[in-house]
């Protein structure tokens, strides 16, 4: 038999797919966090300039990453449910976005306990401060959203399209807030080389890979939960849920 | 298609005429929105001055917002929204000519009263000038984002308040460019820069708004 991978779009094969790769991702990024979280905090040197309250970034940066690029993969897995009518693209983008939603206001409140020794504010409205909390506020919609409507079709498409046009404005909101204001720190970690050092760069990358396998990890255990609560009605579903 | 888009136009505003105290309303809650912050925040003209941008944009954004929960609401209950959608023209004419007409019904009262709203916060002339061409530019914004808003909640409960959880965030560069403008003015910056942006987001919402729009539509009728 050719091996496809289409076959993993139908809803039943996924499920235990997930199922047998969800506590490979979890204890991925358990172990990751730890080792990340030990560089971060015992192995890192002190920064010349910002002391050890700098060690914030080694949660608030992955958390910042992940909660911009889960929102893309929602848009991605939103255009692709459209396009091709596949449904385990939308139980994906809903699964997905709680995690997304955690992700983007760890990294508001971590910002802020950064922010409160280093500018002496929990708050300001920086232009990166203020296009996350935007992002926020998009995933509080396209969450708002699917639990106002009851008919899963519905939700499902009515929730991509809104993703894809928040997709859309995203950059702008962006750059619009940048030219509103700017206070925060410039990227530390380009693509063109960094200006950190190699112990933090690599104890900041471990954590968003610890970052990411979490949110894998997540996004797969609770796409299992939506699979079963559509797939109610189908054999293998009700023998799975008798057990 | 013109006669189409045309059709809509003319029908949204004479069932518009037809209902002044529904159009009334709208423009009232602007008014009586912009007022309040006065009492709030003191009458300081100095103060008021600064912050008046930023109030009659919010209350421009509120206002429309107030309006479009009932864009498509009427069209959908008596069922003609369904007959528009199953005929043979394509729907984006449908939703473009909505927005539009809202525009019109909505959108350009805002604009006329607003220098009204701008006497009272101690505007100068020339600020009152930008604040109504920013509100020009962006007030079709307002509506054409809002209409996808409006097409993916139609006939939700708790419509109207899951309507503003979703758009206002897609706002915010039209409130940020709009209101930019007008500050521009007052502190002598200029304003071209921020108008020119406002205008160029409005044409992406062009480009955009009335074909998700048509889509959303169509997900929420089916």
């Amino acid at each position: 038999m050719r091996f496809s991978l289409y076959r993993y779009a139908a809803p039943s094969t996924f499920y235990h797919l997930a199922g047998r790769l969800t506590p490979w991702f979890g204890w991925a990024a358990g172990i990751l966090a730890v080792l990340g979280l030990y560089i971060g905090f015992f192995v890192a040197p002190t920064d010349f300039q910002q002391g050890e309250a700098y060690r914030i970034i080694f949660i608030h940066v992955p958390a910042a990453w992940m909660s911009m690029f889960i929102y893309l993969v929602i848009a991605f897995w939103s255009a692709i449910g459209l396009a091709f009518n596949t449904r385990l693209s939308f139980m994906l983008a809903r699964a997905l976005a709680p995690t997304g939603a955690m992700f983007a206001f760890m990294s508001l409140w971590t910002g802020a306990f950064w922010g409160k020794p280093m500018w002496g504010a929990w708050w300001v409205w920086d232009a990166r401060l203020t296009s996350s909390l935007i992002l926020f506020f998009l995933y509080v919609g396209i969450m708002a959203l699917w639990s106002a409507i009851d008919d899963p079709r519905r939700g499902d498409k009515a929730g991509a399209l809104l993703a894809l046009v928040g997709a859309i404005n995203v950059p702008i909101i962006y750059f619009s807030v940048k030219w509103w204001n700017t206070l925060h720190q410039g990227a530390s970690v380009k693509p063109s080389g960094t200006s950190m050092d190699e112990v933090m760069l690599a104890g900041m990358l471990i954590m968003a890979f610890a970052a990411w396998f979490y949110a894998i990890a997540t996004a797969f255990y609770r796409v299992r939960d939506i699979i079963l609560e559509r797939e109610r009605h189908t054999e293998w579903a009700k023998e799975i849920l008798e057990k | 298609m013109i006669g189409v888009l045309l059709t809509v136009i003319r029908r949204d505003l004479r069932l518009a005429a037809r209902r002044k105290g529904d159009w009334l309303t709208s423009q009232f809650f602007f008014v009586m929105v912009v007022s309040m912050f006065p009492l709030g925040i003191g009458p300081d003209p100095e103060m008021l001055r600064r912050v008046a941008p930023g109030i009659v944009w919010v209350a421009a954004l509120l206002a429309s917002l107030l309006s479009l929960s009932r864009l498509f609401a009427d069209d959908h209950r008596d069922g003609s929204l369904e007959q528009m959608l199953l005929s043979p023209h394509p729907a984006v004419l449908v939703t473009l000519g909505k927005a539009i007409a809202h525009w019109l019904i909505y959108g350009i009262p805002l604009l006329l009263i607003a220098p009204v709203l701008g006497l009272q916060f101690a505007l100068p002339p020339e600020a009152i000038g930008v604040l109504m061409l920013s509100l020009a530019i962006g007030t079709p914004i307002l509506s054409l984002l809002g209409g996808v808003g409006a097409a993916l909640t139609l006939g939700l409960r708790g419509g109207g308040v899951l309507l503003t959880l979703l758009i206002l965030p897609l706002y915010v560069p039209a409130l940020i460019f709009g209101a930019g403008a007008v500050d521009g003015a007052l502190s002598g910056m200029g304003a071209e820069s921020h108008l020119s942006l406002l205008a160029a987001f409005l044409v992406v919402s062009l480009l955009v708004s009335p074909w998700v729009t048509a889509a959303g539509l169509r997900v929420s009728i089916e």
